[in-house]
This record gives C-alpha cells, structure tokens and sequence, in this order.
C-alpha cells in the first residue's frame, strides 16, 4: 500500500497533538514552525485546562460542561463536536497527567480542580498559572521523542505561504519560506493540518503572541478555504496595559478568589488598601450574584468599559479597574498563581500580593477561525485540516475560559487521523501529481517576495500595522456601530492601498524580517476586514458581538454560521444553520441562576 | 506623560549581517516612554531605522514571541548581563544601553542566536516520560504534592540559554550540556513513571558534555530568569551519576 505523508504546519498544541497522534499511527510527518514549536503561543495560556472529573463531590458531568460551553457561547457553536469534546476531555486530562504534566495535587495525591468563568464547578485542572506552558511542553517532549526515532521531522523557523493546490483543486502540499536563507520551497503532502493559532496582531496589539498574525488563515481564504464567524473576537477582561503587549492577568485569579472592583468615588485618591469595604464597588459580584467575578469573559468584559466609559467609575486618570488578590493568603498565591503574579511584578515593578493589580480589557482569542466540517476538520478545500484556534467550531460566540486547551488537543487529536485517514483512500497521493503545480505555486511566491523587496514607495510596514491595531481595537473590538464599522473598513481599505505603496527598509536575502512581516502585513490586512465586514452585517449581539443599537440576540434572523467566502478577489458573506440537535436556544442569563 | 518627563533613550546595538560576518556598534536616539522595555526600542528602530549620526540602516534582527518571559526567545546580552528582552525595562537600565547576542551560540544576524543545541541536548537525555501511546489508559500515576511543588519549577525551564551563556564550562572547546538540561534530567528522574528510565537518562547524562565538566561556578542559578533551582539539579545529578557509575546498572 501506498505510505502516505502528512504535514502539519504550526507547532502549538493543536499541531504537536495533530503530529503525534500521526507519528504514532506510523506515517510520515514533516512539521512546520515559525519558532521552536517550544516557544509557541500555547505557553501563554495560564489558568487551566477544563475537564468534568467532578473530583469535588459537586455533581459535575461532561454534560453540564456542555451545557455550560454552549450557554457561554451564547448557542451559536455546532453542538455534535463539543459534545464529544466534552466526553473527551477527562480522557485527555489522564493522557496529560501520564505525560508528566507537574498539575497542582491534592494532599491525597490526585489533580486539583479549581474554578473558571462561565461556570459553578471546580472543573479546571492547572499546572500553578502557566498551564499552557506545561501543557506545550509535555507535547514538545513527546514529539521531541517522535523526532529521535526519525518519525517527525521538524522545519523550525520556516513560514507558511501558501498551499500548493492543483487544478482539480486539491491540496497537495505547501509553499513555505525558510526564514534565515529566505529560500522558498514546496512540499509534497498528501494532507496538511493546519494549526496556526490566533491572529491578534491584527488588533496590533492583544494577549497574543508575536506570531499569531492569522497570516496562515488569511493566505489559505485567499486561496478558497472559507473562514467563519470571524467577527467573534474575544476580549479579555483582566490585562496589564503595554505598549508592546497587554499582558494577560489570568481569569485564575478570579478563581482563586480575586475580586475587581473600583472605589464608589471616582475622585478616591486614598492608596487602595487604604479604602474601606463600604467604600469599594465590587460591581460583578453585584450585576451577577450568582457567577460574581466568574462571569464569562464577554460579560466582564463590557461590564468593565461600562463602568470605565459611561460611569466613569476608572481608576482616577486611568482606563483600568482593580483585580484585587491581597486578601488571599500568600502561600496559596505563591502555590497557584505565582506564574502571573510574577509577569505583574516583573513588568510593573509592582507586588499584587500587596496591591491591588490596576488591569483592564485587551484583545485575546478568536472564536472564529478556518471553516472545518462538523465531523473530522476538513475544511473547504480537500486534503486541508484546521484544529486549535485557528478553527471556528468549538467556542460559539463566546470561549469560556480554560476550555481552548482542550479544544486543541482535542481538535489536534481528531484532525491527526482524519488526515490519514483521507491520505489512505486517495487513489494517488502527492507524488503522482506533476512538478508543475509545485513550481507553478513557488514562482508565484517568489515573485511576491521580489514585488515586496523591489518596490520602491514610502510606507514603513509598521507604520501601517500600528493604524490597522488602532482601528480595529477602537471599531471593531467590545462595542459596534454601523457606522464605526463601515469607517473601519474604509480605513482598511486605505491601508490596504498604502500597503501597495511600501516601502522595505531591509533589501537583503537573509534572515530579512521586515520582508516577512510585510508578507504577514499584506494578509492581516484581507483577514481584518473579514472580521469587519462580518461584524457590519450582523445586527444582533451574541456573546462578545455587541451592538448597542441591536442590543439582543436574534435567533430567528441571525442563528446562524458566518461562513466568507474570498471569490474573484471580494470578500463574499454566505450563512448556514447552526447545529443546535442537542440543547435548544434559551435566553443566556448571568445575573440569576442557568 | 509630562512634558517634562521626556528625554532619550540611548540604545547601542551590536550589527553582524551574516553568520561568521563581521561586527559593528550601531547607535540609535530613541524616545522615551514610560514602562518602555528592550523590545520596544528594537521595534522603534525598526520603525525608523536611521542611527543617532543620521546614517539610514536595516531593522534589527532579533528572537521575540511571547513578551512576557515565557516562551525563552529574546535572550541577548544588555549592558552586558544575559537576560530577556522584554522583562528588561528601560528605566532599570544604564544608559547608553548595550544590546548584543548571546556569545555561546551561533549568531544568524544582529541578536538572533541559533539555539539548536540545547534542543538537540534534550533529545540526548531523553527529556520525555515513554508513555506507550496517547490511546486512553486511564489516569496518571498519583503523585504527592511535595512532589510536584519540587518538579513544578523545573519543568518551567524556557530553554533560552542564559545559563549556558554565562558558564565558564560552555566554550568553544568543550560541549558541556549547560545547567539546563541537567535540570530537565532531575525532573524527569522524580516523576514515578519517569523514575523506571532514570538510569538511561543519567548515563546519557554523563559522558561528552556531561555532568562531570560542571565546574561549579554557579553562575547559572543567577542567571536564571526563571529562578530554577540549578545548582541543587547539578548537585543532584552529580550525586546520582556518580553513584550510577559506582555501583553500576544493578545497583539501586
């Protein structure tokens, strides 16, 4: 029988899963990373990973965190593949837990659970507050051993351009470009799972990393694989402001007992240990008796700008509430978030043991993402497989928090075996297919590079990045207008035609980042108004989608999957149902009881 | 900001174009602001990238990703010390500030380093727990919180090779693994199921590179920014390689 060969391009937990679960079955897998897949965006996740062990005695069951993930997504999510990834998910934490993940333990030796938004149960298992770092880690070091006995083969600092597909429209591998000697090259696959992360460069800056740029998906729509309700855009309601980044503040530590609050007088200039209970505001635990602190990301999120920006209840100068942890004791601090207490300390200069953390919302997670099936992560286009966060189907319109690592794993884990399985029943696999289309696909990235290198206009790539960050950040993040919608858009647009105006200030053929990041430039730009044209259209709110002036959800108009498609060059719009087969829309309702 | 508060920020940065390129100092003026960390004057550079005497260069090449010192990326050496880019805050630092790449790792261009060593030292000493496959199994082994309270902060390790910089016993002429891996070894010797190979981990940690080249400087423990035990992970595995090549395989 014919070995078929898989690639998986991108190295964070999606994509190490995806790789070792096809390492395992045996088959060949060349993986593609920007950076040492160790340094990938997964390190970045904090709080925990979800999983209903009910290991508290509290009656928990993966049912009742399906339900809770639906609730939270404000229904819009297909409800077959969450269902099953809530079914998996106690699975997958006793793969971790055989993996060596260091999870925090109870006195009789078992995981500890601990609590997350968007729900009533100790369900988050966490390794201290950077349980994505050792979660990445533990499939770092299992790929790691997949790599020492010539099953995987890693391509580290090397980028995606494009896919190679042929005529028949068929995927057959990538385009991609070593990001020392700036060499193009393609690569036969008879699959590619793609597993590209975030995109929150796009809203300039965000909690994400450096290279989540969505410049993967964006060049894949360009080349028809559709994307879908990209204009869900989680923002995160506890970050430290920064120029270079916002730095995420864990919902942990809400869980853990944090509380946000503001003084009852705005014009309080007292230090905040100084100001006394009665005097304080601890206003989600007041709107929403039932979650408090622990609503979901979406909630917080607009109750905090609300009471920055229409009650003017800030922190005297400052766009930024307290989340206030002084209160719990410091060996528990120390024990189960001393990976974020410390960012705090470390870039603030500050000691949240001792003070109230001064924190407010920032750009965090896309509930959007690539277009896969409801059943094994195909995408549009034949031989392409999405899982992680570069995929749509898991979080609705809304992520509840520590539920995106075990939607990678599961989605990686899931899209490993689709990938052989689709490999294993084509009649002929990559290598039959003709030198051409390879060739074909080079040149055109090759000249692109050349385009870019050549051209000699006046605009500084980050120049043009830094206003799109500001456009979308201010237009297209918590609260949406019409009509500030449209002028993000146009905005874009005139980016979009300095962009072809640009200028590289590095013309060299080696380890050139600039010529990178205008490439990434380019594509942030088209996924952007995706984002903003799904955001336009939609004239309802559900969960992070608000729109004051279509301040409800509206099932019978708008239950439905953005689904953009990229024809002749334009952004079209199409929709199709939502799979709602397992629990029927209700109202979503914070403030009482489920 | 006030107005007042305004100044420059003096930035030399160490420009090497190539591998086995030569080197040159550049210096840039930027503007200060508040909370401004080393990767912010990279970007500023990048943005403008003319040096203080007006001399129009390229953008400064360089490792970052996460931003918040967890990912182990942007390690370089400022004004001398091995530290990471983005936790290194301006107004903490000396100026002019000195930005240079690591010096114990091949240099790409500008500040970017090729770390490929320390990955390929952790396929040496088998850095992994064997598990038979990711099929379901049932839960992993139970584990005292002692122990994961010790093997947590090991296994936060970045791999950015800043204790491998600042080591005597990590040079041109000796391929000494660095603190790092040895720690790794550590702690996958104290995890129950990784325990059953910890006398394959230990011989691979001995040898060429091996434990025995520690010299005992003890620079890597403050070097670390991670604040990882390091000198108790060398000890450690000192004891124990010793023992192993004592008493043998057989032996406990």
């Amino acid at each position: 029988m014919r070995q078929p060969k898989i690639i998986v391009v991108g190295g964070g937990l999606a994509g190490l899963m995806a790789t070792i679960r096809v390492a395992e079955a045996g088959v060949p897998v060349d993986l593609f990373s920007i950076v040492p897949v160790k340094r990938s965006h997964s390190v970045c996740a904090q709080g925990g990973i979800n999983a209903a062990k009910n290991q508290k005695g509290e009656g928990d069951s993966t049912a009742k965190h399906f339900d809770d993930t639906i609730y939270g997504g404000d229904f819009l999510a297909n409800q077959p593949l969450v269902k099953r990834m809530c079914e998996a998910a106690p699975g997958i934490i006793d793969l971790l837990d055989r993996m060596g993940v260091m999870f925090n333990r109870t006195p009789e030796g078992l995981l500890d659970y601990r609590r997350f938004g968007g729900t009533l149960y100790h369900r988050t298992a966490f390794a201290g507050a950077t349980t994505g770092q050792q979660l990445l880690y533990a499939l770092d070091e299992q790929v790691r051993r997949h790599e020492s006995e010539g099953k995987v083969k890693k391509f580290e600092g090397s980028t995606f351009l494009s896919a190679v597909i042929d005529d028949s429209g068929v995927c057959r591998g990538i385009c991609a470009m070593d990001l020392r000697s700036m060499e193009v090259a393609t690569h036969a696959a008879d699959a590619v799972i793609f597993a590209t992360g975030g995109i929150g460069a796009i809203f300039g800056r965000s909690t994400n990393s450096v290279v989540c740029t969505g410049s993967a998906q964006s060049a894949l729509f360009q080349q028809g694989v559709d994307y879908a309700n990209g204009e869900f855009i989680q923002v995160h309601p506890t970050a430290i402001p920064g120029e270079d980044k916002l730095r995420l503040m864990s919902e942990s530590a809400r869980g853990e007992g944090g509380r946000v609050w503001v003084p009852k007088n705005p014009a309080d200039q007292r230090a905040p240990r100084a100001i006394p209970e009665a005097e304080r505001f601890y206003f989600l635990e007041e709107w929403y008796p039932k979650y408090g602190n622990l609503v979901p990301r979406d909630i917080a999120t607009r109750a905090i700008h609300h009471i920055v920006y229409q009650e003017r209840l800030g922190l005297p100068g400052k766009a930024a509430v307290y989340l206030d942890v002084t209160h719990i004791p410091r060996e528990t601090l120390d024990r189960k978030l001393e990976g974020i207490l410390e960012i705090y300390e470390k870039f603030l200069g500050v000691d949240p043991r001792e003070e109230p953390m001064q924190v407010f919302p920032a750009m965090h997670y896309t509930m959007g993402g690539i277009w896969i099936n409801a059943q094994d992560h195909a995408t549009s286009v034949p031989g392409i497989y999405a899982a992680g966060e570069c995929e749509y189907q898991y979080h609705g319109a809304n992520r509840l928090g520590a539920n995106s690592l075990v939607s990678c794993i599961f989605g990686g884990g899931l899209a490993g075996p689709a990938a052989i399985k689709y490999s294993a029943g084509m009649q002929s696999g990559a290598d039959a297919v003709s030198s051409d289309v390879f060739e074909k696909e080079k040149k055109r990235q090759e000249d692109k590079n050349q385009a870019l290198i050549s051209n000699q206009g006046e605009e500084n790539p980050i120049t043009i990045w830094r206003e799109l960050g500001e456009i979308m950040t201010e237009h297209v993040t918590v609260t949406r207008l019409n009509k500030n919608l449209e002028l993000a858009d146009s905005g874009i647009q005139a980016l979009q035609a300095r962009y072809r105006n640009i200028n590289l200030s590095d013309r060299t053929r080696w380890s050139n980042q600039t010529l990178n990041f205008a490439r990434e430039l380019g594509n942030m730009l088209i996924l952007a108004r995706v984002i903003t044209l799904g955001a336009l259209q939609r004239n309802e709110s559900r969960g992070a989608h608000y729109k004051p002036d279509f301040p409800e959800r509206d099932d019978a108009n708008w239950l439905k999957t953005t689904r953009a498609k990229f024809v002749d060059g334009e952004i079209r719009l199409t929709y199709e149902p939502v799979d709602i087969s397992q629990i029927p829309p209700r109202p979503r309702r914070y403030d009482a009881a489920k | 900001m006030d107005e007042k508060n305004k100044k420059d920020v003096i930035v030399r940065v160490k420009r090497q174009s190539a591998p086995k390129q030569a080197s040159r100092w550049e210096e840039f003026r930027l503007q200060w602001r508040p909370y401004m960390n080393v990767i912010i004057c990279l970007r500023d550079i990048a943005e403008n990238p003319v040096t203080r005497d007006g001399q129009q260069t390229t953008p400064v090449s360089y490792d970052s990703n996460c931003l918040e010192e967890v990912c182990g990326s942007c390690a370089m050496l400022i004004n001398g010390k091995a530290r990471m880019a983005c936790s290194a805050l301006v107004d903490q630092l000396e100026q002019p500030i000195r930005i240079e790449p690591l010096t114990k790792f091949p240099v790409i261009r500008d500040l970017s380093v090729d770390r490929q060593f320390m990955f390929e030292s952790l396929k040496r000493v088998k850095a992994w727990i064997p598990i038979d496959g990711t099929y379901d199994l049932g839960e992993g082994p139970r584990m005292a919180p002692e122990v994961q309270e010790k093997g947590y902060p090991l296994s936060r390790c970045i791999t950015c090779g800043n204790c491998l910089e600042v080591c005597p016993q990590v040079n041109d002429h000796n391929p000494f693994m660095g603190a790092a891996i040895f720690s790794q070894v550590r702690l996958f010797n104290m995890h129950p199921t990784g325990k059953m190979h910890a006398k394959e981990r230990l011989a691979a940690a001995m040898g060429n590179g091996g434990i025995e080249d520690c010299a005992n400087a003890q620079n890597c423990v403050v070097a670390c920014p991670k604040g990882i035990p390091l000198t108790e992970s060398l000890a450690e595995i000192n004891r124990e390689a010793w023992k192993q090549a004592l008493f043998g395989w057989l032996a406990g």
